[in-house]
């Protein structure tokens, strides 16, 4: 037993190592970056971080991420909860196909999509603004959320939504008070799984913003100037982008690996 | 049993605009530029399909094209079983359950051109862990901007550190359904593990691993950021997949035309992979 244990921690120190020398290297000074290598930060410093939270041109850019990705996550759930009940509880015209179909936008190549995207978000005067890019997240989020929340839904027994018409409840209040809650590990899954796609995503959040909805992501490119690259501060700013995903993921710790075991393939 | 009721459209509606407005029209927009030339100022000619006969005769598309199998079968051929087997090490309950998939999950939530810049990084020849123990440590000449084989080493390293997580905490989803009278009975049988495995678990873990492989398949297929960050392609084109080389047609070279052909069939491709793998994994169960 005690040697199978092993293979987990291995793996997770293996993982944890370049997120540890990207944090180290954030504590460092751009001097001793420079200097030449050493396992731990020397001259602890700071700085970087200061100088990301003192810049707007820094600190909104972090703003910008999290309220786009919120948005797409509030979008994708609210529209793909409807859609879910009616693929986990009735059968309609089409149904199999659209399903099918839904996911192959989830196959989609980002790059194919740059170009168009940029000229329909243009088009629609969506350029450069928050819900732009949550709107064009939805392309790969909302099959997701569709997928995963079927999953749990089906899950629930159709006696459920039977009895609750009997007691007399009305659909909207039955799909609120009675349903929703019987699925909130779901519910919490597929938010999780939004939020972090579309955190993580930078090919489209970068070519559809300019200055007014800059990702944290894209800000990075400017470390590198004239003098080089800073590599303290673009560390800093990458550790910052983990925070996040980190506090978000803690919260669904329990269901995390529940969510894709019930989704159906 | 679910019953027949066209008003469930309407629940879909919303959905069903939503992607439409973000899948259809730029797809038509992709596939109108694939039949025409441009030289500037909205000025367009027909062209047929020449674009598409042109890419599927040219070297420079093959040679991507191999790349990109190249690296999505390596990757899938460490990822699934390292994945699997981490999971069948992990224990099935306890206090460090919960910490393991935290951390596991944690390479998952970074973005990803920070994945690229971090592994940079990470790989620096002077100055970087893995690159100074390369090169100092071990001795190795390594350098990933400079040789073919330390670009692909090291972007599948990073790859295997990215997205094994995903393989693990699906497996191990799969695993956990498993009621332990299961394993009680294959004790009382006296079944080896490697039966428990292939008789148990394996069955037990194919839709999980399913959807594991088809994902695996479709984000390394399309995977671009990271890359770009890394090599940007290089050193030379050893590490242009689709994405990087078909970004670099569309908006380097503002090539619309062959770039849109290029898209549909690279977008064509991915459908058929999966379609193909969806219909042999699920084939048993229609029986």
């Amino acid at each position: 037993m005690r040697k199978r244990n092993l293979i987990p921690i291995v793996y997770i120190l293996f993982l944890m190592l370049p997120i540890y020398w990207l944090v180290a290297m954030s504590f460092k000074t751009t001097n001793e970056i420079l200097s030449g290598f050493s396992l731990f930060p020397q001259t602890f410093t700071w700085d970087n971080y200061v100088t990301i939270f003192t810049d707007p041109s820094w600190y909104l850019t972090y703003v910008n991420s999290i309220l786009y990705v919120s948005i797409n996550t509030v979008i994708s759930i609210c529209v793909a909860l409807p859609a879910a009940y009616a693929f986990s509880r009735y059968r309609f015209l089409g149904d199999k196909t659209l399903f099918f179909w839904l996911l192959t936008n989830r196959m989609a190549p980002a790059a194919v999509f740059v170009l168009p995207f940029f000229q329909l978000y243009s088009a629609v005067g969506l350029f450069d603004t928050h819900i732009a890019v949550a709107l064009a997240h939805c392309l790969f989020n909302i099959p997701l959320a569709v997928w995963i929340l079927e999953g749990f839904m089906s899950g629930v027994p159709k006696e459920l939504d039977e009895t609750a018409y009997v007691d007399g409840y009305s659909f909207p209040r039955f799909f609120t008070t009675i349903f929703l809650p019987s699925i909130k590990a779901g519910v919490g899954v597929a938010a999780f799984f939004c939020f972090m796609f579309s955190w993580v995503e930078l090919l489209l959040a970068k070519n559809l913003t300019a200055v007014e909805a800059k990702p944290i992501a894209a800000a990075m490119t400017k470390t590198a100037s004239s003098a080089g690259y800073e590599l303290g501060l673009l560390a800093a700013a990458g550790t910052l982008t983990i925070i996040p995903g980190a506090i978000v993921v803690y919260f669904v710790r329990n269901y995390i690996a529940k969510g894709f075991a019930l989704g159906r393939v | 049993m679910k019953t027949q009721n066209q008003k469930a459209w309407f629940f879909v509606l919303p959905v069903l605009l939503l992607v439409a407005f973000n899948a259809l029209i730029p797809m038509m927009t992709v596939v109108n530029y694939s039949v025409q030339e441009t030289f500037g100022n909205n000025i367009f000619f027909w062209e047929g399909v020449r674009w598409f006969e042109e890419l599927l005769n040219s070297d420079r598309f093959h040679a991507a094209l191999g790349r990109q199998f190249l690296f999505t079968g390596i990757i899938l051929a460490i990822e699934i079983p390292l994945g699997i087997a981490i999971a069948l090490a992990m224990p099935r309950s306890g206090p460090w359950v919960p910490v393991c998939l935290v951390l596991m999950a944690l390479p998952m939530l970074i973005p990803w051109n920070v994945v690229g810049a971090m592994w940079n990084i990470f790989a620096l020849p002077d100055i970087g862990l893995l690159g100074y123990f390369m090169n100092t440590t071990l001795g190795i000449d390594y350098d990933m901007t400079q040789n073919p084989f330390a670009a692909w080493a090291t972007i599948i390293t990073m790859d295997v550190w990215h997205w094994t997580s995903l393989v693990v905490l699906l497996s191990y989803a799969g695993l956990v359904s498993i009621p332990d009278a299961y394993y009680q009975a294959a004790k009382i049988d006296g079944a080896s593990s490697w039966s428990v495995f292939r008789y148990i678990q394996l069955p037990k873990m194919k839709q999980v691993l399913t959807i594991a492989i088809l994902l695996r398949f479709m984000d390394s297929f399309n995977i671009y950021t990271e890359v770009f960050v890394m090599t940007g392609g290089g050193p030379g084109n050893s590490t242009t997949f689709l994405s990087i080389d078909l970004v670099k047609i569309a908006l380097g070279q503002f090539d619309l035309g062959p770039a849109a052909a290029m898209s549909l069939i690279y977008f064509a491709i991915t459908l058929l992979v999966s379609w193909l793998f969806y219909t042999l994994m699920t084939k048993d169960d229609a029986k």
